[in-house]
C-alpha cells in the first residue's frame, strides 16, 4: 500500500473516532443533565431520543406529502420540532411521575423503566413495528472528497457540528443563565435554595424537560446514521449510561472527556481487532477504571 | 438426471403455469368431493383438533418485541394462504381455524406457546418461528409431542427433523450459486465478509469462505462480525477501504443493516465504485434502509416481489388487496405463504391429518402455483428452489438480473463446508 493511501485511511479513521465521540457526547448530554444535576436515573432516556427520531420521520413524511418543494430544507426545522416534542414529553413525565419520587431516587429507575416500556409499545402500536428511516435531504448524504481516496462523511460532520452547538448551548445556559444558576444552587443545597426564594420544583421540571429535549435532538441527529424502531432507544441507553457513569455524574466536562476517551479506544481497537472484540476491550477498560475510580473520571458533589 | 418440466425458466411457458392452476382447481374440486368419503375417525387417529367441518392449526410468531419487525410479513402471508385455502374449500373438506400465539421475540416464550399449541389445543400443524433461536427453542417440543412445524426463514442449515418442513433456503442454496455468479459474471476475485455476530451469519460466512477458497480458488481479504444492534460502522468501512476487496459479501441484520448501508454511502462507497452482494436484504429491509442508500448493490434470494410470472402477479395482487397497496413482500414472506399450501397438499396426498403420515408423505410434494415459480419438498424436508440475484433500485424494489438455471437441491449438511 502506498504512503498516501495509508495517510488517507489514517485521516478517515481519525475522523471516525471524532464522529463517534460526537455521537456519544450527544447521547450522554441529556442524561448527564438529568442524572448529574437531579440524581434521577432516567431509563426512558433512549425513548426520548426515539421521540426525536420519530419527529424527524414525521417531518419527512409530511413534507413529502404536502410540500415536496420543502424537502431540502425541512431537516433543521425537524430538529427544532424534535427538541420541542421531547421537551413537552419530559415536562409531562416529570409532572406525572418523577416529581413524586425525588425522595426515592432508586424508585425513579423503576418508574422511568416502566415509562420506557410503555413508550416502546406506543411506538409499536401507533407508528409501526418496522424500522423506519426518514428521507434525508440530498445535502446530508454522501461524502466530501477533498482529493482522490479521501472521503469524509457529510452526516458525520453534521452530527459533529450539532454536538458542538448543543454542548456550547448547554454550557452557556448552565453557567451564564438564571436557569443555570438556579439549577446549580438546587444541586448544591436544596433547602437553602428553597429558602432564598428559588422555586426548586419549577427548576426541577425545567431541568428534566431540557434534558429530555436534548435527548430529542440527539435522536433527530441519529436518523442521519441509523434507523429508528420501537426498540432503538434501548440500544442507545447502554452507551448513554456508560458515558455518563464513566465521566462522573454531575460533571459536564467529565461527560465530554469520557465520550472522547471511549470513542477513541473503541474506534482504534475496532480498526485493529474485530468489532465484537473491540467492544469487549472497551468495556473491560471502563470497568477497570471504574474499579479504581468509582466516582468516575471527574467527580463533583451530587445532591443527596 | 431427468429434467423436471418446471425446472425451465418460469417466464418461458405460461401455458404450463395455467395448466398447473387449472389442475389445482380440479384437484380442489375432487378433494371436496373426496372429503365426504373420509370420516374424521379415519383422517385423524391421534386426537388432533379435527372435526367433520373444521381443522385447527397454530400460528406461532413474534407479534411483539424486536422481531415483530420481521415476522409481521410471515404472519400476514400465512394468513393469506389460509384464507385462500378456506375459500377454495379447505383441507379434506374441512375449514382451517387458526389459533394465533405470540412468541414475543422471547425464546422461552416460544417454547411455552409451542407446548400449549400441541398439548392443550392439539393443533394439526403449526406455521411459525422466524429466528433460528426460536426454532431451536421449539424443536425439542415438536419432536417430543410429535407436532408439525412449517418454518419460513432462510437459515444456516445443519438441521433436519421429521417434524419440521423448512420452506426457506438452507445456507448452501443461498450462498454457493450466488458466489459463483459474482465470480463468473462480475469477475470478482477478492472478498470481504461482513456479518452480524450470531449463528446464521457466522455459519453462512464459514460456508462462503470454504467455497471461495476451495472451490473458486480465490481470496478472502477480511472477515468481520459486529454485535447485533451495532450502529457504528465507520472503522469497519475504513478497514474495507484498506483491504480493497472486489466484492463485499454482507449478512448484517436488523437495525444494524440500516446504519451499515447509510454509512457506506456516507463514506463514498456506492455501487459505482464497489460491488456488494448481500444475503440479508429483502424488500422488507430496503423499506427501512431507503433504496437511495443501496442503489445498484446485489442481493441473493429465491424470491423478489418484482419476479415476472403469473403466479407471482396473482400473489402480489392478493397480498396488496388484503394488506394495502404500500405493503412490500420479501423473501421470507413468500416462504411463509408456501407453508399452508404445502401442508394442504401433503394432507390430501396422505389422506390424513396424522403427523406421522404427513411427515412420510411430504417427500415430493409440489406447489406449482408458488409465487417463486415452483417448489418441491425434498426427502430431507427442505425445498428444491431456485436462487436469484436482484439488483437494488432506488424505489426499494429489486430488478432480477440472474436466476439459477436449475432448481437447487437442498443440502443442509454440506460435505466439505463444515
Amino acid at each position: 500500500m502506498e504512503l498516501s493511501e495509508i495517510l488517507n485511511i489514517a485521516l478517515m479513521q481519525g475522523f471516525a473516532g471524532l464522529s463517534l465521540f460526537a455521537v456519544l457526547l450527544l447521547m450522554g448530554l441529556g442524561l448527564a443533565i438529568i442524572f448529574g444535576q437531579m440524581g434521577v436515573i432516567n431509563m426512558a432516556h433512549g425513548e426520548f431520543m426515539a421521540i426525536g427520531a420519530y419527529t424527524v420521520f414525521l417531518g419527512s413524511t409530511l413534507t413529502e406529502k404536502y410540500a415536496p418543494g420543502f424537502a431540502q430544507a425541512y431537516f433543521p426545522f425537524a430538529i427544532v420540532a424534535a427538541f420541542v416534542f421531547a421537551f413537552i414529553g419530559g415536562w409531562l413525565a416529570e409532572w406525572a411521575l418523577i416529581r413524586h419520587l425525588y425522595k426515592r431516587p432508586l424508585d425513579t429507575l423503576l418508574a422511568t423503566w416502566g415509562l420506557s416500556l410503555a413508550l416502546q409499545q406506543c411506538f409499536r402500536t401507533f407508528i409501526s413495528p418496522k424500522e423506519v428511516s426518514p428521507t434525508l435531504p440530498d445535502w446530508l448524504m454522501g461524502s466530501w472528497a477533498p482529493h482522490e481516496g479521501l472521503d469524509i462523511p457529510i452526516n458525520g460532520m453534521f452530527v459533529m457540528a450539532l454536538t458542538l452547538l448543543v454542548t456550547a448551548g448547554v454550557m452557556l445556559a448552565l453557567y451564564k443563565s438564571r436557569w443555570g444558576l438556579r439549577v446549580r444552587a438546587t444541586v448544591s443545597n436544596r433547602p437553602m435554595a428553597n429558602a432564598v426564594g428559588i422555586n426548586t420544583k419549577k427548576t426541577d421540571r425545567l431541568t428534566f424537560a431540557i434534558g429530555c429535549g436534548i435527548a430529542g435532538i440527539a435522536g433527530a441527529a441519529f436518523t442521519t446514521i441509523g434507523s429508528t424502531g420501537p426498540t432503538s432507544g434501548s440500544l442507545y441507553i447502554v452507551d448513554s449510561f456508560l458515558v455518563v457513569t464513566f465521566g462522573g455524574a454531575a460533571s459536564l466536562l467529565g461527560t465530554a472527556a469520557s465520550a472522547f476517551g471511549i470513542a477513541q479506544i473503541q474506534s482504534i481497537t475496532e480498526f485493529f481487532m474485530t468489532g465484537s472484540m473491540a467492544k469487549v476491550f472497551t468495556l473491560s477498560f471502563v470497568v477497570i477504571v471504574l474499579m479504581f475510580r468509582p466516582q468516575g473520571l471527574f467527580a463533583s458533589k451530587v445532591r443527596r | 438426471m431427468k429434467k423436471h418440466p418446471s425446472d425451465l425458466p418460469v417466464s418461458t411457458d405460461r401455458r404450463q403455469v395455467l395448466q398447473g392452476i387449472v389442475g389445482l382447481a380440479l384437484a380442489a374440486a375432487t378433494m371436496r368431493a373426496g372429503a365426504q368419503k373420509l370420516p374424521t375417525s379415519q383422517v385423524n387417529t391421534t386426537k388432533l383438533a379435527v372435526t367433520d367441518t373444521e381443522v385447527t392449526v397454530g400460528q406461532l410468531h413474534s407479534a411483539t418485541g424486536t422481531m415483530a419487525i420481521s415476522e409481521t410479513g410471515s404472519i400476514q402471508a400465512e394468513q393469506l394462504a389460509i384464507d385462500q385455502i378456506n375459500a377454495a374449500g379447505g383441507v379434506l373438506g374441512r375449514q382451517i381455524k387458526v389459533i394465533k400465539e405470540d412468541g414475543a421475540s422471547d425464546w422461552p416464550t416460544f417454547a411455552e406457546k409451542a407446548k400449549k399449541l400441541l398439548v392443550n389445543d392439539h393443533v394439526a400443524t403449526v406455521f411459525g418461528c422466524w429466528t433460528s433461536a426460536s426454532r431451536k427453542a421449539v424443536l425439542p417440543i415438536f419432536e417430543k409431542e410429535n407436532g408439525m412445524l412449517y418454518y419460513p426463514t432462510f437459515y444456516e442449515g445443519l438441521e433436519q427433523s421429521k417434524n419440521v418442513i423448512y420452506t426457506g433456503q438452507e445456507a448452501t442454496q443461498q450462498i454457493l450459486w450466488g458466489l459463483d455468479w459474482a465470480a463468473k459474471e462480475q469477475g470478482t476475485k477478492s472478498y470481504f465478509l461482513v456479518g452480524s455476530d450470531y449463528i446464521w451469519p457466522r455459519t453462512s460466512m464459514k460456508i462462503a469462505r470454504k467455497h471461495i477458497e476451495n472451490v473458486l480458488k480465490q481470496k478472502v481479504v477480511g472477515e468481520e462480525y459486529y454485535p447485533l444492534g451495532n450502529t457504528n460502522f465507520n472503522s469497519l468501512i475504513n478497514k474495507i477501504k484498506a483491504a480493497k476487496p472486489d466484492l463485499i459479501y454482507a449478512a448484517v441484520v436488523g437495525g444494524s443493516n440500516v446504519a451499515f448501508y447509510k454509512q457506506l454511502k456516507a463514506a463514498g462507497i456506492t455501487s459505482a465504485k464497489q460491488k456488494l452482494l448481500t444475503i440479508s436484504v429483502t424488500e422488507d429491509e430496503l423499506l427501512g434502509i431507503g433504496g437511495e442508500n443501496t442503489e445498484g448493490f446485489y442481493s441473493c434470494m429465491k424470491y423478489f416481489q418484482s419476479l415476472d410470472n403469473e403466479n407471482n402477479k396473482k400473489f402480489v395482487a392478493a397480498f396488496k388487496a388484503k394488506y394495502g397497496e404500500k405493503s412490500v413482500i420479501g423473501d421470507v414472506t413468500q416462504a411463509g405463504y408456501l407453508g399452508p399450501w404445502l401442508w394442504k397438499y401433503t394432507v390430501e396426498k396422505a389422506g390424513s391429518f396424522d403427523v406421522d403420515k404427513i411427515a412420510a408423505a411430504s417427500t415430493g410434494i409440489e406447489f406449482k402455483a408458488a409465487p417463486e415459480g415452483y417448489v418441491r419438498i425434498d426427502d430431507n424436508h427442505h425445498l428444491f428452489s431456485k436462487a436469484r440475484i436482484g439488483q437494488m433500485l432506488a424505489d426499494g424494489q429489486f430488478k432480477v438480473v440472474a436466476e439459477s438455471p436449475e432448481l437447487i437441491k437442498p443440502d443442509p449438511f454440506p460435505k466439505g463446508y463444515q
